[in-house]
């Protein structure tokens, strides 16, 4: 049976990618960032898995437009890179494993989760930004990757409890897939940030830190922020962290936390970084 | 039993100098959204940058809408429905990043924007609420 071994958060800053494709990686702006992933990036080499569920919001790049769906799916067998203004990131294509997230889509709208299948698509640095984060400058991803997509920029986006219990319910769709699977869910975005007018550039590291101290072992309360908490406090992008909570509640009940990293500022933003190992 | 709202949606507009992103929005900026989206095409931003005016009349925007992207107006862009996101697509057209585009909706300058990031970003302290002053 598949099963779910591990997660990781971290923030998608653009501007990440664009240091890592430019090769400032240790550039002295970018390096304190950077050095924040060398963990990941060993620990991966040991706990690669077969398929990562990998959860982000699009930025405008294949959504967002004319369609605008609360909770979706990448259902292309794979994905190309967008090109956001300055052409595409130059990295290996995202391959989908079908099959897993054919099974996860019948088990989602059991459970009463009417998710919405894409079957073309780009992914942006929602997408690709952490894949290049964990598994640095390779040739391919070293796993199948299944594009979760989650509304979180247009009002209405979903509550955070909702968002915990599309976690659960992907929990409980990988655990029922017949194929001996190691499967990792990614949480993306966050964490404090706005991007624009007067309050741009607002960053509360108590709220950030406060939220990576409860993640692993008393996340009840999490569950309860409210979207309007979310923007006043963390600003109108830091709404992102719904995601890690996606992430979260797809490990169960029990998790080791194996690394916690937080910087201010990549860009606009605070990155925050956490891997867990799953123990139940 | 209808669910209680957790808080009234007026609350949405309480956040002091922030325009949530909500469908009304996004409904008002369609085809401000569609133009920046076009930019996604490198032949198409060649096609922007060669005429300008000529690029925009072929989207459905309105005057003023096409008149703060001439002007590379951020703020005026958002005040009429824009979201950054799409925003940004213009900013690259542009070659800008997105701090500085970010930074030119804020108030400050470039230059004073990067240092406070630098120094661990704006407080949220007073700009919680415009009702509570917080």
């Amino acid at each position: 049976m598949a099963r779910i071994s591990a997660g990781i958060a971290t923030s998608h800053v653009p501007a990440i990618g664009a240091a890592f494709d430019l090769g400032k990686t240790k550039d002295p702006y970018w390096a304190p960032v950077f050095e924040g992933y060398e963990f990941v990036k060993e620990w991966i080499k040991d706990n690669t898995p077969d398929v990562v569920i990998l959860v982000y919001n699009d930025h405008a790049s294949s959504l967002m437009m004319d369609i605008v769906p609360t909770f979706a799916m990448g259902f292309a067998d794979e994905f190309q890179s967008a090109d956001e203004g300055w052409g595409r990131r130059p990295v290996p294509v995202v391959k989908n494993h079908i099959e897993l997230a054919a099974h996860i889509a019948e088990q989602l709208v059991i459970d009463e989760f009417d998710i919405t299948l894409i079957n073309e698509m780009d992914v942006d640095h929602g997408c690709t930004v952490p894949l290049s984060l964990v598994f640095g400058d390779v040739e391919e991803w070293p796993c199948k990757v299944i594009p979760f997509v989650v509304n979180v920029s247009q009002f209405p986006t979903p509550s955070g409890e909702r968002c915990w219990k599309i976690g659960e319910a992907i929990r409980n769709a990988v655990k029922t897939f017949p194929e001996d699977l190691d499967v990792q869910v990614w949480g993306t975005g966050g964490m404090s940030h706005q991007l624009h007018g007067t309050r741009a550039g607002l960053i509360n590291e108590e709220f950030d830190r406060r939220f990576i101290d409860l993640l692993a072992h008393e996340p009840e309360e999490l569950k309860y922020i409210t979207r309007l908490e979310y923007l006043r406090e963390t600003g109108t992008e830091g709404i992102e962290l719904i995601m890690w909570l996606i992430m979260r509640a797809a490990l169960g009940y029990g998790v080791e936390e194996k690394k916690r990293f937080y910087r201010v500022p990549a860009s606009n933003t605070a990155v925050g970084h956490v891997v867990y190992e799953a123990k139940s | 039993m209808p669910r209680t709202r957790l808080y009234p949606l007026a609350d949405l507009e309480d956040i002091p100098g922030t325009k949530v992103f909500t469908a009304l929005r996004s409904r008002e900026a369609y085809y401000l959204h569609k133009f920046c989206m076009s930019l996604m095409k490198a032949e198409n931003r060649e096609e922007f940058k060669a005429d300008e005016p000529a690029y925009l009349d072929k989207f459905k925007m309105t005057a003023e809408q096409k008149q703060a992207v001439l002007d590379r107006d951020l703020t005026k862009l958002i005040e009429l429905g824009g979201n950054m996101y799409f925003l940004v697509k213009l900013a690259s057209t542009d070659g800008l990043s997105a701090l500085k585009a970010v930074s030119t909706t804020s108030g400050m300058g470039v230059e004073e924007y990067t240092q406070m990031m630098l120094e661990g970003g704006r407080s949220p302290e007073g700009i919680r609420s415009i009702r509570d002053k917080n």
